[in-house]
């Protein structure tokens, strides 16, 4: 194939790749402006490579390496929208903390041209680049304040933590390889048909320990807290949304497409690893005073329920899996829009009991939280409720895995304790005092991302139904 | 196509939102003043909702066994957008929008503080509770059942006495429990039949196993709302907690969802496992019945008496449910709307007291009869009906569903009626003696001297209350005219599907 076709499929790499190095120079030559403009050409470049990702062509470029097709589609324009927010609220936040560094929306668009990668690989060279450029970007900015030291700290162990996921995925990449013959993801599927031999069984095994890394599910998960707790909030914000929708699609397309034949071999594995997490979510959650902290065992939690519609090996688990990620994203996104909204005496409000009658103060952020408490809750009508119903449907209509739909359902009602105890602080107790007025752009994602968890998620949904089953028809599942 | 529905479901919640738009307009600084306006729109509001429910059930066509003023529209997947009401539900939406006005017009000064808001949670809360009785889609159903839980929680736990976070967990925690089994079940049988439409459920036929795994699913949540012994222990700590009207709308309205879903749900979708589990239902609630009223009997807080004989009364509606004749289903939902009414009315009387005395203590009180006449007289109508004397609505109920029992084709019926009976002379003791310590004797606490009567606000809560529970145990046939086709067609559709 020539560069005729390849430049279509790869349209919204090219854009970002392209952007991020002209963004760079700018940066350099632009002065005291240099933040913001590369900030606004960093938004306008992921809403562009959304728009593109979208309208693209679908087909495969570079010998299969890179995928563009409806799951690709889907997760890309989700994932590019999600860190122009997030590029938005750290753009908002640089100029308040008087921070002139514009590499912050550089390494974010360089993140993201990961992440899409990640979302659109078929081989498994194109799954480690997509993973590394993302992870090396997000290394760095959880260090983003190098003053900082708990800042330095959660870079620093999430590198470390990073890179040693990196190196048992990579060893598990290397077993399959060796044992296949083949890194490409459609070649492998045909290699291993029939009863998957141990070598490949290992490798796969080492494979899912990588990603479940990434998506910080437990057992892995023992970095989550302690990054999203160090990191500067915005990048909380970015850490917790896109690259986990960009995993669990890499996730979902490296088992279906590489191991079609092993799905009852891998289903166990991440069933498993799916009611692991669930438990660690919910239980350890209910002891934290850190509000960050606490949500970082809600994604433990909601990871775990996303793994469960992928254990489920249908069209309609992927499905689910593809609508409970974006409406987690757009959940998780403005809660920590919201802790960015909220400080006092110039001093972020990070603990729980910072919240205190908090309705009294600023009725419109309480409000905010306590939709989106009760959505990750998942209470009905909110949206998050929805992404459950997905889910636990898949679920409990897939041999097998009934008992798994139950025990998740329960642990969600023990999970429910922590959201309640936010929404008691809130409402029931006494307040604490005055806080500073929130910067606009963090009431505004926070508001509109708690509008869309309720009400306006109930006309949206069968939008995202017809498109989220039209992106599962990519991996070919029954 | 109708809107009725529609209309009465939603009608409070634009109150609400109208509430909101007043809290606005009146701006900073402006929460007194947008409160009373919010109180004169919330009354406003529900007098409406009560007056389009007049409406509806004025058009209703008693003879129809089936659903009226359909409403369906697809919504999303195979959820649809469906509302209906039959004989069964007509009158559960007639009994939330007569309870509201009464709500609104109990909370008139006794919230003093976030009066808005306060409004607001009530409002919606009306929209969810009529909601839950005129969904005719399994999901719907289940978004108003839940949701539900949202305002209540607030109503307890902002609004409420002491212990209130306490209560407010509990009763969000154990509801929660209950309707996330549920929602398993719900899942599992649209899995099955492909359909979320609870009239096509109705007609689907489950297998035996599927059966009992769903039934003990709906069961855990029914059992928790209504609810049944041994998962009572949440009501009695919400009820204590819960402001005065939350205390109404809870023992009005919120504990019937729990016979409401079980008479929808479980008796026609999974006929063979509720023939199976009858025994036990029989079992818990006469254990309920006898049990609780002697727990009612030795307590020393108003509420927590009111709300343990609530659960009391609410065993002969399960029993009356499950018994599997048209008496015992008769009587279930005509005890289940005498007491909301009479359940309510005492939560209220309580209420009265408590605004003057700020005390739910029987032992503070004594010989208020002397003091306060026309109280006295209310109270001890209802403490008449909530015994279940003859002539007042509580009466028709009891005896229903005993004789219901009695007549059961389970072979348990006939030892659960007998032990039943003995609940209506305990309930004889512990209400009549709560009467004696709070009405008679003499006035032994000065604080009580010069306490009032009842007012004009409160002489307007009450009458509608009286004359309702007067009426409808004179005048019973009021509500069987509109339960009759549709409860005969569930029993005997139920009995052919379990071959009785």
């Amino acid at each position: 194939m020539g560069l005729d076709g390849l430049i279509p499929i790869a349209t919204p790499e090219i854009i970002l790749a392209a952007s991020a190095l002209g963004l760079l120079v700018l940066g350099a030559f632009a002065g005291k402006l240099g933040r913001s403009l590369v900030s606004w050409g960093s938004i306008a470049a992921l809403c562009l490579a959304a728009y593109a990702a979208a309208t693209g062509p679908e087909g495969a470029a570079f010998s299969g390496a890179l995928i563009a097709d409806g799951a690709s589609a889907f997760a890309k324009v989700v994932i590019y929208l999600a860190t122009a927010v997030a590029v938005y609220l750290g753009e908002r936040w640089l100029a308040r903390v008087g921070n002139p560094s514009f590499e912050y929306p550089v390494l974010i668009v360089l993140a993201a041209l990961g992440m899409g990668m990640m979302a659109s690989a078929g081989d498994l060279i194109s799954l480690y680049i997509g993973i590394e450029l993302q992870s090396l970007a997000l290394y760095v900015l959880c260090a983003f304040r190098r003053d900082d030291a708990r800042a330095s700290e959660a870079g620093l162990k999430y590198f470390v933590l990073g890179a040693l996921s990196s190196g048992l995925l990579l060893y598990g990449a290397s077993l399959i390889y060796g044992f296949s013959g083949s890194t490409h993801f459609a070649e492998i599927g045909r290699a291993t048909t029939g009863a998957a031999g141990t070598g490949v069984v290992f490798g796969l095994v080492f494979l899912i320990c990588g990603l479940a890394f990434k998506v910080s599910a437990a057992p892995f998960h023992m970095w989550t807290p302690d990054v999203y707790e160090g990191s500067p909030t915005p990048v909380t914000a970015l850490l917790a949304a896109a690259p986990k929708i960009a995993a669990m699609v890499l996730f979902a397309r490296v088992l279906t497409q590489a191991f079609p034949h092993a799905i009852s071999q891998w289903s166990q594995v991440i069933t498993a690893i799916a009611l692991i997490s669930v438990t660690v979510g919910a239980l350890g959650g209910l002891v934290q005073k850190n509000l960050k902290r606490l949500l970082a065992y809600s994604s433990i939690a909601n990871i775990g329920y996303a793994l469960l519609g992928l254990a489920s090996g249908s069209q309609t688990g992927l499905q689910a899996m593809l609508m409970f990620m974006t409406l987690y994203v757009i959940d998780v996104t403005g809660f920590f829009a919201c802790l960015l909204a909220l400080s006092r005496n110039g001093k972020p409000m990070e603990t729980l009991s910072s919240l205190s009658g908090l309705v009294r103060e600023r009725p419109a952020l309480a409000v905010a939280i306590t939709i989106l408490s009760l959505s990750v809750l998942g209470l009905p009508p909110l949206s998050g409720f929805w992404a459950k119903f997905y889910v636990f449907k898949a679920a409990v209509s897939t041999h097998g895995l009934e008992g798994a739909a139950v025990y998740g359902l329960v642990m969600s009602v023990a999970a429910a304790f922590y959201y309640l105890r936010v929404i008691k602080t809130m409402w029931f107790d006494a307040p604490e005092g005055a806080t500073d007025a929130p910067p606009f752009d963090a009431r505004l994602i926070a508001v509109g991302a708690a509008a869309f968890s309720f009400p306006l998620v109930m006309p949206a949904l069968s939008v995202l139904d017809a498109l989220a089953a039209t992106a599962a028809k990519a991996f070919g599942l029954a | 196509m109708s809107h009725i529905l529609t209309l009465t479901t939603f009608a409070p919640t634009i109150g609400a939102l109208a509430i909101l738009l007043l809290r606005f307009a009146a701006g900073k600084g402006g929460e007194e003043a947008a409160g009373k306006g919010a109180l004169w729109v919330a009354l406003a509001t529900t007098l409406a909702t009560f007056a389009l429910s007049v409406v509806m059930i004025a058009d209703f066509d008693t003879r129809l066994t089936g659903f009226q003023f359909v409403e369906d529209q697809p919504w999303f997947s195979v959820v649809h957008y469906a509302m209906g009401v039959d004989g069964i539900s007509a009158p559960f939406v007639l009994l939330t929008t007569f309870l509201m006005p009464i709500c609104i017009l109990a909370s008139w000064s006794s919230i003093k503080t976030r009066l808005v808001e306060y409004l607001i949670a009530f409002l919606m809360l009306e929209t969810l509770m009529i909601g839950v009785f005129t969904a005719l889609d399994l999901v719907l159903f289940y978004v108003f059942f839940e949701f539900g839980l949202i305002p209540m929680f607030l109503i307890i736990g902002v609004w409420g006495g002491k212990n209130r976070v306490y209560a407010a967990y509990k009763f969000f925690l154990y509801t929660l429990l209950g309707s996330v089994l549920m929602l398993a079940a719900i899942l599992a049988m649209t899995t099955i039949a492909g359909t979320t439409s609870i009239p096509a459920l109705m007609q689907t036929h489950f297998a035996p196993l599927a059966q009992t795994l769903f039934f003990l699913a709906f069961f855990a949540s029914f059992a928790v709302k209504m609810p049944m012994w041994p998962v009572h222990t949440w009501l009695p700590d919400a009820h204590v907690e819960a402001p005065t009207a939350g205390s109404v709308i809870l023992a009005g309205v919120l504990l019937k969802m729990g016979g409401y879903g079980f008479l929808r749900f479980s008796l026609p979708m999974f006929p063979q496992a509720s023939v199976t589990f009858t025994p036990l239902i029989f079992a818990l609630s006469a254990i309920a019945i006898v049990y609780t009223s002697l727990v009612a009997f030795r307590q020393t807080d108003m509420k927590k008496l009111i709300a343990y004989s609530s659960v009391a009364h609410m065993g002969f509606v399960t029993m009356g449910i499950f018994a599997g004749t048209l008496q015992g289903a008769q009587g279930a939902v005509f005890q289940m709307l005498s007491h909301g009414v009479i359940s309510g009315a005492l939560f209220l009387c309580v209420g009265v007291i408590y605004d003057r005395m700020h005390t739910r203590e029987i032992a503070f009180y004594g010989g208020l009869a002397d003091l306060m006449p026309w109280y006295a007289a209310t109270f001890l109508l209802f403490t008449m009906g909530n015994v279940g004397l003859p002539g007042t609505s509580g009466f028709v109920g009891e005896i229903l569903t005993m004789t219901g029992v009695y007549g059961s084709p389970s072979s348990a019926g006939t030892w659960t009626a007998f032990v039943s009976a003995s609940g209506v002379i305990l309930s004889a003791v512990y209400a009549l003696s709560l009467y004696r310590r709070v009405m008679f004797g003499t006035v032994t606490n000065p604080k009580l001297v010069g306490i009032l009567d009842l007012d004009v606000r409160e002489v307007a809560i009450f009458t509608p209350l009286v004359v309702s529970a007067l009426v409808l145990g004179v005048q019973p046939h009021l509500i069987f005219n509109f339960t009759d086709a549709s409860v005969a067609h569930l029993v005997t559709t139920w009995r052919a599907a379990v071959g009785g």
